[in-house]
């Protein structure tokens, strides 16, 4: 009996939500066919949804799905490994933390969307530019929680690990990576965000190709169904996320009690 | 055979209102192969002087040394903690290897044997476990396994069972001596429990409070093998009082708020 109320209450987790997105679309469907809403800048969700599919099929939205993709990987690559590998230390090393810290203090919080320009005055105006951005963008979520997962590790399982005779590498693999990859997982999901936003973004302003251009695009020539399109991919690609990045945790750290979240 | 002497161990602390003189003077030997136990009020060093011993903070004053015929390319110490010693990243398997793969066992000998000892200590059906996916009582047990496949020249234990309830307690403590009768390793245990130092040394070294020194060496003269032992209680009881008639003075000082 217990088995079956926990099975009943993550179907109601699931169909919940599932249920009250249906009834919003179909008020929203209702209203735009009898007229109560404009269809230009409210065009029905059957409608956005024919589009949707006619640009699958056209290969429209493949094309810019694949540019964004490209650049959020690489951009994501980029701003990663850096990331987590000056994390590590700064959580190893009392002396490192002391001497970049005031540095990540100071440039953490300026937007990262701000410093494009100067980026492009650097590397010229084209796709290099905009990998810059994104690494950076990821650069900071990776770097800050990877370094506050390693000191966050209790200090007896260091001394256990020397006292059992292991040093350096031994005491980096076995020891300070492992420790620190809750935290390294949740700044992945917190870079995987800001490096999706700062990836449209940088469309919307210099790019052809991608998401945020094919949004641009839509807006310009007014036809909002292919927006509307363009915003709903971003959603799925949002959700997509976080199953990739639930998927990560449980792989990666199995032994973590509470694995959701 | 001296396995482990300590000379005139001392150790003080700076601190924000002068120094703390954590130890004092402490002086004894342990034959190697012994099981001796450390008793003695809250705060007076206990744990300061198994980290002296295990190399992990320096001393003030004095030495510590090793009878390099128990050391023999051996560890020197290993220590096993109140709580926390486990890596929650690694099974219980795992754990219990890491000692050896520590000092370059390859991984699959040192886990081949850790999967011996994890058996012995009756908990093969747990060896893929996560320490949060234990009891209490089992991450001690992986804890002190650990700590005895590491084959180092002395264990040191810091009141491993404190956090357990007494039931627990009395089981691991079998499963404590079984190990040490098998293995014969010179043992040093903190505790504050008189009872349990009496029913697991050979002998009881009674510390003062602050600053600790030794007071008092008591030897028990309890047969072995003492597990399951109906743990003749008279004779318990008797050394019991004894050894809480040298403590029951500093306890009550250190009860006292300091003024």
């Amino acid at each position: 009996m217990n088995i079956n109320r926990i099975g009943a209450a993550r179907m109601q987790r699931i169909w919940t939500p599932v249920l009250l997105a249906l009834l919003g679309l179909s008020a929203w469907e209702c209203a735009a066919r009898l007229g109560w809403i404009s269809n230009l800048f409210f065009p029905a969700p059957s409608s956005i949804a024919r589009t949707f599919v006619e640009l699958v099929l056209d290969g429209t939205i493949v094309g810019h799905l694949a540019s964004s993709g490209r650049r959020l990987f690489l951009g994501l690559l980029l701003g990663t490994l850096p990331g987590v590998t000056l994390g590590l230390l700064m959580g190893w090393s009392a002396r490192a933390r002391s001497f970049l810290d005031p540095f990540v203090a100071a440039l953490h919080p300026i937007p990262k969307i701000a410093i494009l320009p100067l980026i492009m005055a650097i590397f010229g105006i084209g796709e290099a530019s905009r990998l810059v951005v994104i690494a950076v963008s990821a650069f900071f979520p990776m770097l800050i929680n990877t370094m506050s997962g390693a000191i966050q590790i209790s200090p007896s399982l260091f001394e256990a690990a020397r006292n059992y005779g292991a040093r350096g590498l031994q005491i980096f693999g076995r020891v300070l990576f492992p420790g620190s990859l809750p935290s390294v997982l949740s700044g992945f999901r917190l870079a995987l965000n800001t490096s999706l936003l700062i990836t449209v973004a940088v469309e919307l302003v210099t790019a052809r190709q991608g998401l945020g251009a094919m949004v641009w695009l839509a807006w310009e020539t007014m036809r909002l169904e292919q927006l509307y399109a363009g915003l709903a991919l971003m959603a799925l690609l949002g959700i997509g996320f976080n199953i990739l990045v639930r998927w990560l945790a449980y792989r990666l750290v199995p032994w973590q009690e509470d694995r959701e979240g | 055979m001296i396995g482990l002497a300590c000379e005139q161990l001392a150790k003080i602390f700076p601190g924000r209102q002068g120094e703390i003189r954590a130890l004092e003077d402490v002086t004894f030997g342990i034959e190697a192969g012994a099981f001796v136990c450390l008793v003695g009020p809250n705060g007076c060093g206990k744990t300061t002087l198994l980290r002296l011993i295990a190399g992990l903070t320096p001393p003030t004053a004095g030495s510590v040394r090793i009878n390099p015929a128990i050391m023999d390319g051996r560890l020197p110490a290993a220590m096993v903690f109140q709580d926390q010693g486990l890596f929650p990243w690694m099974t219980a398997l795992e754990n219990v290897a890491f000692g050896l793969e520590a000092q370059g066992v390859p991984a699959r000998q040192a886990r081949a044997r850790g999967r011996d000892l994890i058996a012995q200590l009756g908990l093969a059906e747990f060896e893929s476990f996560y320490p949060y996916q234990l009891s209490g009582g089992m991450r001690q047990l992986v804890a002190i396994g650990r700590a005895f496949l590491a084959d180092p020249a002395i264990l040191l234990m810091d009141e491993p069972f404190r956090a357990l309830d007494a039931q627990v307690r009395r089981l691991l403590q079998d499963e404590l001596l079984a190990l040490w009768e098998r293995h014969r390793k010179l043992i040093l245990y903190v505790t504050h429990d008189v009872e349990e130092a009496i029913l697991l040394g050979d002998r009881v070294l009674v510390m003062s409070g602050r600053p600790g020194h030794i007071r008092e060496e008591v030897s028990v003269p309890l047969a072995r093998p003492r597990q399951g032992l109906g743990r003749d209680a008279e004779a318990v009881g008797h050394l019991a009082g004894r050894i809480w008639s040298m403590l029951e003075q500093d306890v009550r000082l250190r009860m006292r708020p300091a003024l």
